[in-house]
């Protein structure tokens, strides 16, 4: 490629105006810092890439002064948040784990199939652009209620796409979590996470270098497709954001497939200088955002790139979200062997630039410039892109005092068990509680032969291929806490995701966030997002956790109002000895424990929200000191193989807790019965709390699991308990009836088994 | 032993089927690619599952017409025998070697889970009366026509039946095999059934070993 140095100055494009600033999202107070910042009136192509890398969706500008202050310091950190295209943490001398998790809301509300399926591939380029061959993907979902017509047309489509882009690609799905609630009717949630391994030697960058390197287009052809969807999530939803569903982009997961395995193959033979995905504002991100990090310009010649359509003009080219494709730099003696593994699996490669010592990029289209702007000027880590605190106003907030039912209690002292079998049904049938099955039947959950435990449980545990280590995984978020205490409901969030992954005996390593909340631009969305990560960043410090990066989505609202404030936590969790796995089902000939400060609460809890429809804080009480030792005592007990398996009390309380012991052991072929011991209300948390029997069986609560121990190793584990000064009560056995025997009732198993495999199954 | 694994672009289950061949049965794996030919030098062949080329004209026809695929039409003509998984069972079929066709499931979903088989055909006896397998797939509905069928059942050409049908297959049918039981093809993934995850069904760990360990020592010892 000839270095075009006497490329001529004016520009073939005309300037851009305040009007069409405006139209393409910017403020009017943003043109005029463009105008600062390059000296002059921006051109029409200019004012468009800056449109799209100020945008929120690229720019951060309304979070990035908070999210900077996001926890994140860890021996094991070999990637700094922000900086490469995902979180990377050192598992081993050998290996690393590479995470991210990012939302699709916006597209999926418009478009659920392609918008649930681009976001997974979206994603898992993330991943594998780092070098990382992806092992597994989590997504996180919010529905409105099922029984409306409309949510259960997203919950399928959305659902499809996740499952039809995973299972084409061949990365399996080891978990996630979907809870509905009607503020998202109109806005749905879709957070897709991955998780990937790559050997720390080989983990990439995307830091362009080298003066006079070339920048190769990889990847699928560019069309208009997308053109502008960084703008489009960067505003809130209306009626007619269903007209712009030509910002949805479309995928196509076999050539993804492609792009991965040529990706990985080139990055493995050590070729590449510099690679990053094209996603949100594609060409555009991209190469700005690559030679902003690496302090290098980048001349783009847009007649190289490949297209699908005829007459594109350059500002498309820049901003097309065309899936599947990637930016490489590649030394010039490289180019051909970059090209032949491109080749052999069949895809589109071009020089289409080079790399400067001009710190600009400048964007050509036949001979003619249509752009030439400072890198530093376009991207946020540069501080290019404007930042803003924006103002926080505390709404009211519901707190009142504890939320009393005492139902349950009564038909306990009644011996109604008719009443007893109508609530449990109730509470496990419920969208929110029940089985997910009829959403994880439709991913590939096995593929990549890994599997230690697939998605269901507490967390999906992978094996490493090489070596003896697995990964444990999960992804956690709780709209109903934040929207009561936020910094409070945060902190309840990451110790939820740090408990089950401990439940499975492994430790928490690192956390990835996705932060979808409403209009930033309104004080009181402002204040639940500032909380949200102040609480988030605070609990992280004192898991000793740090956030890797992750991804914000702001207006995630529709003219019915904002969404529950919806901070969701993907953390990843290491098992030296995957053996060593800790499961959830029930086993025979066992005795189960509650473990932890166990203080449970029913305001905010599930079983209020069911049954009444209502929640209100305060939340229940957490410590993060009081997690650490509840989870380093299963660690404990792991390791001297004093326990069968564990779960955390969550969702629905210790009743929920101990039917899904109960189901997962079902699903395995085991029918067991279960006895909650005799002296159940006489146990110290009754005593020392005053417990209602309501809030005692599914109250939500920290720091708790309920912990499965074979009857020879009892002794063993009391004494542990003791040893270690951690609270604990007896809570039942194990049996072979069918039953779940409660003050000498004996309810049916099997009505309440077959009401949660089925309260979500109705709806797809 | 030496196994030749057929690889064309979108398959995804090639590294499982190796991990399995190499690390349980000590078995030499070659990667065969879709564009070359290749010499028939192996002793079994495996068409993994995936999605070949996308899977976007119908499972497995491009995969059919490849020229790796005439290599293999080639080896089982010289009666090396063949399996095809999940998508290599399309292909299979796809290409002649096998009869009938797979389509959509009759939900028109993906579906991923253990399903329960009856072991068929000189399968018979072999299995255990709870044998189960993953299946995961989108078309995995077998279907044929009414001669064909006979003929499979006349020449106890099923291999495994589904016990409780999930996707509208013909006769239940899981998998079958060639009347000289040279080439098997099969919708569930025997492969994914090997190293024990806990959460699977307590019994099942051993059923993917179960499968390699019939076919290498009974049907191709």
């Amino acid at each position: 490629m000839v270095f075009l140095d006497n490329m001529k100055t004016e520009f073939a494009d005309r300037e851009g105006t305040l009007e069409e600033a405006v139209k393409l999202g910017l403020l009017k107070e943003e043109f005029e810092l463009i105008k600062e910042k390059i000296g002059r009136t921006p051109t029409f192509t200019e004012l468009a890439m800056f449109s799209g890398m100020w945008s929120e969706h690229c720019s951060y500008k309304n979070s990035i002064l908070l999210l900077k202050k996001l926890y994140c310091e860890s021996e094991r950190l070999l990637a700094s948040p922000g900086e490469e295209n995902a979180g990377a943490l050192r598992i081993n001398d050998k290996y690393a784990v590479v995470f991210k998790i990012e939302s699709h809301n916006h597209p999926s509300a418009i478009e659920p199939y392609q918008g649930a399926a681009t976001g997974v591939g979206g994603i898992m380029r993330d991943v594998f652009t780092m070098g990382a061959r992806p092992i597994a993907t989590l997504n996180s979902l919010r529905f409105g209620m099922p029984d409306a017509a409309r949510n259960r047309y997203l919950l399928r489509r959305v659902v499809k796409g996740i499952g039809d882009y995973g299972n084409s690609l061949g990365i399996a799905c080891s978990g996630g979590e979907l809870f509905f609630h009607n503020s998202y009717t109109k806005n749905p949630l879709v957070n897709a996470m991955t998780v990937g391994i790559a050997k720390v030697e080989n983990l990439a960058s995307s830091k362009a270098s080298g003066i006079g390197n070339s920048v190769l287009y990889v990847g699928a052809k560019t069309g208009r497709d997308g053109i502008h969807g960084a703008s489009f999530a960067s505003k809130d939803l209306s009626e007619s954001s269903a007209e712009e569903r030509s910002a949805v982009q479309v995928g196509d997961p076999f050539l993804e497939k492609l792009v991965m395995e040529a990706t990985l193959e080139c990055i493995e033979k050590k070729l590449v200088i510099a690679v990053q995905d094209m996603g949100a504002a594609g060409l555009l991100s991209s190469s700005s955002e690559m030679s902003s990090s690496g302090d290098v310009g980048m001349d783009l010649f847009l007649e190289k790139v490949p297209a699908r359509e005829t007459g594109m003009l350059p500002f498309e080219f820049m901003l097309s979200e065309s899936q599947e494709r990637m930016l490489m730099v590649v030394k010039p003696e490289n180019i051909s062997k970059v090209r032949e593994v491109f080749e052999k699996w069949e895809l589109d490669s071009a020089e289409i630039g080079i790399i400067t010592d001009r710190k600009k990029l400048r964007i050509f289209y036949n001979n003619e410039t249509y752009a030439d702007v400072p890198v530093h000027a376009l991207t946020v880590n540069s501080q290019g892109a404007p930042r803003y605190t924006r103002e926080s106003k505390k709404p009211n907030l519901k707190i009142s005092e504890q939320i009393q039912i005492d139902d349950f209690e009564k038909a306990i002292e009644n011996k109604d068990i008719d009443s007893l079998c109508s609530i449990i049904k109730e509470i496990i049938s419920h969208p929110n509680l029940a089985s997910r099955h009829p959403v994880y039947e439709q991913y590939d959950t096995d593929i990549g032969n890994m599997r230690v435990i697939g998605p269901g449980q507490n967390a999906g545990v992978y094996r490493l291929e090489d070596g003896k280590e697995a990964l444990s995984m999960t992804t956690d978020g709780n709209g109903f806490y934040i929207a009561l205490e936020p910094y409070k409901g945060a902190v309840h969030t990451v110790a939820e995701a740090y408990r089950n992954l401990a439940s499975c005996g492994s430790m928490p390593l690192g956390i990835t966030n996705c932060l979808n909340f409403a209009n930033p631009y309104k004080p009181e969305n402002y204040y639940f997002f500032k909380e949200a990560v102040t609480g988030m960043s605070d609990a992280a410090k004192e898991f000793k956790l740090p956030i890797t990066g992750g991804n914000v989505s702001f207006y995630n609202e529709s003219e019915d109002g904002p969404v529950l404030p919806t901070p969701t936590i993907g953390m990843v969790g290491l098992i030296e000895n995957a053996d060593k796995t800790l499961p959830a089902h029930l086993i025979s000939e066992a005795q189960v424990f509650i473990i932890g400060n166990f203080h449970p609460s029913l305001n905010a809890s599930q079983y209020v929200y069911i049954r009444e429809k209502k929640s209100a804080g305060p939340l229940p009480e957490i410590n993060v000191e009081n997690e650490i030792k509840s989870a380093e005592l299963i660690f404990e007990a792991n390791n001297r193989e004093l326990i069968a398996s564990a779960t955390d009390v969550s969702s629905g309380g210790i009743m929920t807790a101990v039917l899904e012991m109960i189901f997962y052991a079902k699903r395995r072929g085991e029918n067991l019965g279960f006895s909650f011991c005799e002296k159940l209300f006489e146990n110290r948390y009754f005593t020392q709390q005053k417990l209602n029997k309501d809030m005692f069986f599914f109250g939500e609560s920290a720091h708790t699991y309920l912990v499965c121990v074979s009857l020879e190793k009892k002794e063993d584990f009391i004494n542990l308990l003791k040893e270690k000064n951690l609270p604990y009560a007896y809570l039942g056995t194990s049996n072979s009836s069918e039953f779940l025997k409660l003050e000498n009732m004996n309810l049916p198993l099997n009505d309440f088994y077959e009401a949660w495999l089925n309260g979500l199954a109705e709806y797809f | 032993m030496k196994a030749g694994i057929l690889v064309f672009p979108g398959i995804n289950c090639d590294n499982d089927l190796k991990l399995v061949l190499n690390r349980v049965y000590n078995f030499q794996t070659e990667f065969l690619w879709h564009t070359n030919s290749f010499k028939v030098e192996h002793d079994i062949y495996f068409v993994p599952g995936g999605f070949s080329y996308g899977d976007y004209l119908r499972s497995g026809a491009m995969a059919s017409r490849s020229l790796s695929l005439r290599s293999l039409k080639d080896a089982v003509s010289k009666g090396i025998p063949a399996v095809g998984i999940c998508n290599g069972f399309q292909i299979l079929t796809e290409a002649s070697l096998l009869p009938g066709a797979l389509v959509k499931n009759k939900t028109l979903k993906h579906i991923a889970r253990w399903e329960n088989l009856s072991a068929e055909g000189l399968f018979k006896n072999n299995f255990t009366e709870d044998y189960a397998l993953p299946i995961s797939h989108s078309e995995g509905n077998y279907l044929c026509d009414d001669n064909t069928l006979k003929e499979l059942i006349e020449n106890e050409q099923i291999i495994f039946k589904y016990k409780k049908n999930p996707n509208g297959s013909t006769e239940n049918i899981a998998g079958i095999a060639s009347k000289d039981y040279k080439i098997l093809g099969l919708m569930p993934h025997p492969e994914r059934a090997v190293f024990e995850a806990k959460d699977w069904p307590k019994n099942n760990a051993n059923f993917g070993k179960l499968f390699f360990d019939f076919i290498f020592s009974k049907i191709y010892s």
